[in-house]
């Protein structure tokens, strides 16, 4: 492998963890927005925010991760892309905003009608962000992302069949990822009633992805016919069959209520669409432009990698360290207790009103 | 030279929208630079002394720290999309010389994040000593971060590391590029910016409420401990602001001149103070005579050049580089003043002046170190035009070209105006929640542990 090609795969791997982890914090955001009126939604909206609460801000740094390696290890791409994509690119910056601020914001309030405006904020972005990000996706595997500053339509790149279908995609990937994983967080907290619900919500939300998908295959037909070619007939087809399958095992184990289980396989089903997309497309990043040609220089290739692999060994055990540590039912088994409240009660694992 | 295609108002728009989105974040960015380590030590002195009101400053510190955060992730994140939404010109050419720094930022965000999540949430899951060791990487990555990304800005002013052939780079050295010679002044002076704001600016909120009679210890202790911070940083950033001065009129000498407003070269050139730049002089000015050439380069004849001496495309906007520096050097020496107040007053009694008109000043001081902050930043970057990399490219070589680049900006604005209102809001909500008569159980239990 060259550097270029294992700078790809960092960034590959980062997207990954993106989707997987900040994919599934904006899931929540979906579900919460979905679970109804204020008080048959609460018990649902708590579970949501006590499970992305400590995390969050860890997951959103993969996008960090990305778009830093990207302008760092392919830099022309990256001005083509952001100059094209602005419009879907500031709205999906401005739903971050709106997402995070909404999240801390509702956190630190004790009103309800407060409450409701930050988590309105937080549940609406969280559909709007994702969605954005799928189009930019959509816009550079339908390749409407020519290479060069702002060289593509600045509308039609991103208000197109594949945009549409993989917008929505990214949303329905969110959506189930979410339910997925809250499923298994509810029973921990002994909340069978929850998981219960969950689990209808992750049924519904992966057969919803592999429809998506589907029509995804379908438009891709007409309007990317290589990267079609690919994911049907040729290097990506395992992948393609891979998230299939997963998605299939996944719904089963969903079905058993074996939650852990079907954690790894929905991941497997993500990782499948992802590196299919990633390997169907290599080496081509936009149309006329292959990785080499892209690539930094390679005193910046190494110094970079070099540098993330040391990083690596100081963040990958530290997040490993965090997830443990909220995985972990806590001694005073935060589901179960009654609501505390009160000026100072600790922010950790109780539930806030 | 504006490329074919770009509009002039969406250029305006493009650097307006940077301005605000950088200016926003700074603030918070400081808080998350400075707040954990004074967080930590309120911690620590709580469970050293057994004093609870510590634990509880503490904790309510960490409360507010927890939302700042996250405004301050999100703000944050904004501007690694502007950085190629708005300066594809920029970032497609030289985003690689500029990468490094940025990655070992990620590295910083990551390890900052992920502490951040077990400090605030893992509060009671954790006996003291481990939490409180949770927080020295918070501490550490914070300061970190914020020099990475001084390193990228001080590049952008002067360049290194690197040749341009055929338009792209080559012989790129990404470590000369984060190493160049404006890193050193520029990352210490933010550094020791960023605590002097978080200081002064949580000094302020007590000593306002000491203003309103709340004089109880938990108030004095949660004005006195940022405020000693702040007041010891002070004549040391004072001192590093100097360097960076000296630093910029042997690098940059336009900017210089800007600064101080100097049209004509010479020998032996006064200080100028106050004063208005109108049709090729400065004007109505107090002037010091030789002062700058002695400020500048330590000898009262020394030579400074003048903004004559190039063509006025290549000069920065004067009357703006001026008023912000000395709106940053006026706040600078009057903050010194406070310090210098507070430091007699507790030599003499151990306790800070009693007259009203000190906690009045320290009131404003939170407010008045956030505009000094914005003032050297507008110092820096206004200073720097018409190029966004000095003497290498020019910003409207680097702007996006693409079409209504103004309407995003309205859109833009309108969204921080909401988060600003939306962060004050919720901060003070947070700090006119009573303080509980009786602290928290595990606040007050537990032996001393360290
Ligand atoms: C609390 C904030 C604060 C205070 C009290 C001061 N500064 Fe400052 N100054 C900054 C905050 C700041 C800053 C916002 O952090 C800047 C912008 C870029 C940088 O690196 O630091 C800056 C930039 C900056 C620059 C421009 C550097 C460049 O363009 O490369 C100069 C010459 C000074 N400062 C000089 C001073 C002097 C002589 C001060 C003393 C009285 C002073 N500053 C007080
Ligand atoms: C956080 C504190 C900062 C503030 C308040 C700040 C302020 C500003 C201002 C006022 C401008 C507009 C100048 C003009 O158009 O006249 C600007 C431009 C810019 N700044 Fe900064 N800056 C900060 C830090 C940085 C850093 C750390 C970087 C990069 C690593 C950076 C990169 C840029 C770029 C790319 C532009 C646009 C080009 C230009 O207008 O010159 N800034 N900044
Ligand atoms: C002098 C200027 C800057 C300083 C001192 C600074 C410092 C910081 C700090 C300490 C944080 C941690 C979060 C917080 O404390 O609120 C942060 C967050 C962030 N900053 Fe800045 N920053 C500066 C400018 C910039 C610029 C120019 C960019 C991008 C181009 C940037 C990108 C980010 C991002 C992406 C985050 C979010 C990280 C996360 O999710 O935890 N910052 N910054």
């Amino acid at each position: 492998m060259s550097l270029a090609e294992i700078m790809l795969a960092a960034l590959w791997l980062g997207l990954s963890a993106y989707v997987l982890f900040g994919g599934a914090d904006f899931g929540g955001g979906v579900w919460d927005l979905l679970a109804g009126g204020t008080h048959r939604g609460r018990d649902q909206r708590d579970l949501v925010m006590h499970s992305i609460g400590p995390i969050w801000e860890a997951n959103h740094v993969w996008l960090i991760f990305v778009i830093v390696l990207m302008w760092t290890g392919i830099p022309s791409v990256f001005a083509a892309i952001t100059s094209t994509l602005y419009i879907p690119l500031t709205l999906a910056a401005l739903g971050i905003i709106a997402r995070g601020a909404g999240f801390a914001f509702r956190k630190a309030s004790t009103d309800l009608w407060q409450q409701r405006l930050f988590g309105a904020a937080f549940a609406f972005s969280s559909v709007v962000t994702p969605f954005f990000l799928g189009t930019a996706a959509g816009a550079i595997a339908s390749g409407r992302v020519p290479p060069g500053i702002a060289a593509g339509d600045v509308m039609s790149a991103w208000l197109n069949p594949t945009s549409a279908v993989s917008g929505a995609l990214a949303v329905g990937i969110a959506a189930y990822l979410a339910a997925v994983y809250l499923t298994h967080d509810a029973r921990r907290g002994r909340r069978q009633d929850l998981a219960e619900a969950f689990r209808a919500r992750a049924l519904a939300a992966g057969m919803m992805v592999g429809l998506l998908a589907t029509a995804g295959l379908l438009v891709l037909r007409g309007d990317a016919p290589g990267l079609f070619t690919e994911l049907t007939t040729g290097r990506a087809l395992p992948l393609l069959v891979l998230s299939v399958a997963a998605g299939l095992v996944s719904l089963v184990l969903l079905w058993r209520r074996t939650y852990l289980a079907a954690r790894a396989s929905a991941a497997l089903t993500v990782l499948g669409l992802l590196w299919g997309w990633g390997l169907g497309q290599y080496p081509w990043l936009l149309p006329g432009v292959t990785l080499d040609q892209a690539a930094a220089t390679r005193p910046v290739l190494a110094a970079t990698l070099g540098a993330l692999a040391v990083g690596a060994l100081i963040t990958l055990p530290s997040l490993w360290y965090l997830y443990a540590t909220f995985q972990r039912p806590t001694p005073s088994a935060d589901q179960d207790r009654p609501h505390t409240t009160g000026d100072d009660t600790p922010a950790s694992g109780r539930r806030r009103e | 030279m504006v490329q074919a295609g770009v509009v002039v108002a969406d250029l305006a728009a493009a650097r307006m929208q940077m301005a605000l989105s950088l200016g926003w974040h700074i603030v918070i960015a400081c808080f998350g630079v400075g707040m954990p380590a004074i967080v930590l030590f309120a911690e620590w002195r709580g469970h050293r002394t057994g004093d609870a009101h510590f634990r509880l400053l503490a904790r309510r510190w960490a409360r507010a720290m927890g939302v700042l955060f996250a405004v301050g992730a999100v703000s944050g994140t904004i501007l690694s999309f502007e950085m190629g939404l708005l300066w594809p010109g920029l970032m497609g050419t030289y985003g690689e010389v500029i990468g490094l720094p940025f990655s070992l930022e990620g590295i910083a965000f990551f390890i900052e994040a992920i502490f951040l999540g077990i400090y605030l949430y893992a509060w009671d899951r954790l006996p003291p000593v481990p939490h409180m060791l949770s927080a020295v990487p918070i501490v550490m990555a914070g300061v970190a971060s914020a020099f990475f990304v001084v390193t990228a800005n001080a590049w952008m002013q002067q360049p290194t590391g690197f040749d341009v052939a055929g338009g792209r780079v080559v012989a790129v050295d990404p470590w000369a590029a984060m190493f160049n010679p404006a890193t050193p002044p520029q990352t210490a002076h933010m550094i020791l910016a960023a605590f002097m704001v978080a200081g002064f600016g949580m000094a302020s909120v007590y000593a306002v409420a000491m203003l309103r009679g709340r004089r109880d210890r938990y108030h004095r202790l949660g004005f006195l401990l940022p405020f000693t911070v702040a007041a010891v940083i002070t004549p040391v950033q004072v001192g590093v602001g100097d360097w960076a001065a000296r630093f910029v009129a042997d690098n940059q000498p336009v900017k210089l001149a800007a600064m101080e407003g100097v049209y004509e070269s010479a020998r032996g050139v006064p200080l100028h103070l106050g004063g208005v730049a109108t049709g090729g002089e400065m004007r109505y000015a107090l002037e010091i005579p030789n002062g700058l050439s002695l400020l500048a380069h330590g000898d009262p004849q020394a030579e400074v050049m003048g903004l004559n001496e190039v063509p006025a495309r290549d000069r920065p906007p004067v009357n703006v580089v001026h008023w912000a520096f000395q709106i940053m050097v006026g706040i600078g020496v009057a903050l010194l003043a406070l310090s210098a107040w507070f430091g007699l007053a507790w030599r003499r009694r151990r306790d800070f002046p009693r007259s009203r008109w000190f906690l009045r000043a320290a009131s404003l001081s939170g407010v008045a170190s956030v505009l000094a902050l914005e003032a050297g930043w507008v110092v820096t970057e206004v200073g720097r035009q018409p190029w966004i990399v000095y003497g290498v490219l020019r910003v409207s070589e680097a702007v996006n070209p693409a079409p209504g680049l103004a309407y995003g900006f309205i859109l833009v604005a309108a969204v921080y105006a909401v988060l600003t209102a939306g962060t004050v809001y919720v901060l003070r909500l947070m700090a006119r929640r009573p303080v509980p008569i009786a602290p928290q159980e595990s606040d007050v239990t537990g032996e001393p542990v360290v």
